[in-house]
């Protein structure tokens, strides 16, 4: 048996140690980390235009110097409020984000709010004369969040593509709107709004869609991931209504 | 008559035929999944595909093999009250440098296995191996040890892996450069089930595959096989 002076001697020794070796580490890697997590986000957001980047791009096998230089020469990023009113970048940076653009707003925060309190990102793409809007969607699935990027034309309207991924939906099932490429295929060219011009989102239909404007198939085996996308859809599209109708008029 | 035994001074970094089993060891005789059944809650989780098997298995194998290392190289000086709680932040260290290495080099692999990484703290193997065999070895076979166990332990991984992944998706190697696509209902992969006249329209990708259970299963009967194959294991137990 050692004294307990030894054994506090060793303990504090051990754990000073220990603590400077792993945040000299951390950071040390936080510029490494930083950079790969903004590229991250900045694919995610182009997952969803990918079929406007050319044919049979895939946005997380894009070189991260393409990536950047997307986003730096053809996305104006613009943050807004719930009322539709675009948001300074000092304002989302006292928010907590810093950069304060709309690439660094995070959703997971944001949906913690109460609606009128959320600011939301938009992503707006130069597609050679044609606007093209990406918004940042957030809902729940059947484990956790999933989440999402939809890209609409200048129309407001037509979907352009979407893309969506999961905290922890099941493999095979609910995170195959995320694994499998027909699911968010299937979301290119349906409209938000039905034949009368009521908003509808798009749902994702259990059983196989049954009007081809609005609806896409389901995923079977996964009914509850895919009412989540559905939900997610519906009131995270919304969110964005006043600010596309401000661009309207204009 | 007073015994005097000559004791042959080995070099630190022998590596002779008690050194060369540390090794094979955890392979066959004493595997730590198919014979001590440890570490199957990992292996039940993260196996889904080959890829983030293989990431898993590297990181076990390195933090195995240097947490041994650091124990045993501290054994004499560990109080014995608190070695539990050492070896503890032995561990947790080197996976914390496993994760933060792992963040820079490759983040969607980070993202994608999440708390897989942090939850190698709570793989028994490592605190096994720690308890059992490296505070009372030399650093150079206990660092063996160590190796020897994480490749058992990576083995196993790997193969589970290999048949859920083919089985359950039908790609090998998912999200890597070298996927293939093997079996699945479109163009992109090289048996088209949905193709005119396919010999294989039959087929479907496994859903159970790809859930936990179908891991239950492939690990059973690895162990069945291993026994088959090895009868010493089975007077064992």
């Amino acid at each position: 048996m050692r004294s307990n002076n030894y054994v506090i001697g060793f303990v504090v020794t051990m754990t000073v140690v220990v603590a400077l070796v792993l945040s000299l580490m951390a950071t040390g890697l936080k510029p490494i980390h930083d950079r790969n997590e903004a590229i991250f986000n900045k694919k995610a957001v182009l997952a969803a235009i990918e079929s406007e980047l050319g044919e049979n791009v895939k946005a997380d096998k894009l070189p991260d110097g393409e990536v950047l230089s997307i986003f730096d020469e053809k996305i104006v990023q613009t943050v807004i409020d719930i009322k539709g009113n675009p948001v300074s970048s000092e304002e989302v940076e006292a928010r907590g984000y810093k950069g304060g653009l709309a690439e660094h707003v995070d959703m997971k925060k944001e949906k913690k709010k109460p609606a009128e309190d959320r600011i939301f990102p938009v992503f707006t793409y130069d597609n050679g004369g044609e606007s093209i809007y990406i918004v940042s969607i957030r809902g729940n699935g059947l484990w956790d969040e999933i989440w999402g990027n939809v890209a609409l034309k200048d129309d407001f309207a037509t979907i352009v593509g979407a893309s969506f991924d999961h905290q922890g939906e099941t493999p095979g099932l609910g995170a195959e709107i995320k694994d499998n490429p027909a699911f968010k295929r299937q979301f290119q060219g349906k409209s938000i709004y039905d034949a009368d011009g009521n908003y509808t989102s798009v749902v994702v239909r259990k059983g196989g869609a049954r009007n081809t404007r609005y609806e896409v198939d389901g995923i079977s085996g996964a009914t509850v991931t895919a009412d989540g996308v559905s939900d997610m859809l519906h009131t995270g599209i919304r969110y964005y209504q006043p600010y596309f109708k401000t661009l309207k008029k204009s | 008559m007073a015994e005097t035994t000559i004791e042959k001074k080995e070099p630190i970094f022998a590596f002779g035929k008690k050194e060369r089993k540390l090794l094979t060891d955890p392979l066959n005789d004493n595997n730590p999944i198919t014979v001590q059944v440890l570490g199957i809650c990992s292996a039940l989780a993260v196996t889904t595909l080959l890829f983030p098997s293989i990431i898993i298995s590297i990181a076990v194998i390195f933090v195995c093999a240097f947490s041994n290392l650091f124990t045993s190289l501290l054994r004499k000086s560990i109080p014995k009250q608190v070695r539990m709680i050492v070896q503890l932040v032995i561990i947790a260290t080197l996976v914390t440098v496993v994760e933060l290495t792992l963040k820079a080099l490759d983040y969607p692999t980070y993202k994608q296995l999440s708390v897989f990484i942090g939850l190698i703290i709570t793989n028994c193997i490592v605190m096994g191996r720690l308890e059992a065999f490296a505070m009372a070895n030399s650093p150079w076979k206990s660092f063996l040890d160590g190796v020897g166990n994480g490749v058992g332990y990576g083995v196993i991984l790997i193969a589970v892996a290999f048949f859920r992944e083919v089985f359950g998706k039908g790609t090998f190697l998912a999200g890597t450069p070298f996927e293939v696509k093997i079996i699945g209902p479109n163009s992109e992969y090289l048996i088209n089930t949905m193709a005119d006249g396919s010999w294989f329209s039959w087929y479907q990708n496994n859903n159970l595959m790809v859930l936990p259970a179908a891991a239950m299963f492939l690990i059973a009967i690895m162990i069945w096989i291993h026994r088959a194959w090895n009868p010493k294991l089975v007077d064992i137990s």
